[in-house]
């Protein structure tokens, strides 16, 4: 099982802020999961239908698409930081 | 010696300026500039009833003292805090704070430069707007300015 949270806009359209997920083999880079969550259900589509905007952060450090999520225990999705 | 540790917090309450430079600067004598950056809500022309911030817990302390440590090493800073505050905030009230200290200005004015354009662009926060009519408004979003305001750093 693998934690996944959700913060900002990606939390409200997916509609929680964490879940556990067995994610398939298949799911080797954080650009994989997108797509992998994107057929879950309308509510993820709708979250993650601009994949480019969205940033991924493996066990709280950021990450590009293209890493491989081996390993992680907690994978955070959402949208580009606007603090400060 | 350039070895400062850093003071990092996210806090939902506010924070006092005059305080956090005191006890930033409290009993030292190696320190010959402090500058102090503090970040506000703005109504946006009357129409902001509050900005709510959001954040990673865990994640947020993490990277702003990744940022911190990056910019001590750089300028050489001798004493840095960084306080970002989360939940709703009222226009006029504190939403961060960056000091930034040096024996000299320059290297004070670009370590609290620095952070606050790395901790815009990539400490895990965001804002959403309430309008004073009631309605919940958008997420802002993230702007050109900021990634840029980061390159000049690169």
């Amino acid at each position: 099982m693998t934690k996944l949270v959700y913060f900002a806009w990606v939390r409200e359209r997916i509609g929680r802020g964490e879940e556990d997920l067995d994610l398939p083999a298949s799911v080797v880079t954080a650009g994989d999961l997108i797509e992998h969550l994107k057929g879950l259900g309308e509510e993820y589509e709708t979250a993650l239908q601009f994949p480019k905007a969205i940033r991924v952060a493996i066990n709280q450090e950021h990450v590009e698409h293209d890493e491989p999520i081996a390993g992680a225990t907690e994978i955070g999705l959402f949208p580009p930081m606007t603090g400060g | 010696m350039s070895d400062a540790n850093p003071t990092i917090r996210v806090q939902s309450q506010d924070f006092d300026l005059d305080g956090e430079v005191r006890a930033l600067s409290a009993g030292r004598q190696d320190i010959g500039a402090v500058v102090t950056f503090s970040g506000l809500c703005r109504d946006e022309g009357a129409t902001l009833s509050a900005l709510e911030l959001e954040h990673y817990p865990g994640m947020a302390e993490t990277e702003m003292r990744r940022i911190a440590e990056l910019a001590i090493a750089r300028f050489h800073l001798i004493g840095l805090t960084a306080i970002h505050r989360f939940g709703k905030i009222a226009p006029g009230e504190n939403i961060v704070l960056v000091i930034a200290a040096a024996p000299h200005r320059q290297a004070a004015f670009d370590g609290a430069n620095f952070m606050m354009d790395y901790l815009k662009t990539s400490a895990p926060f965001w804002k959403k707007e309430h309008l004073r009519d009631g309605s919940s408004g958008a997420w802002v979003a993230a702007k050109d300015a900021d990634d840029k305001a980061r390159e000049k750093w690169l």
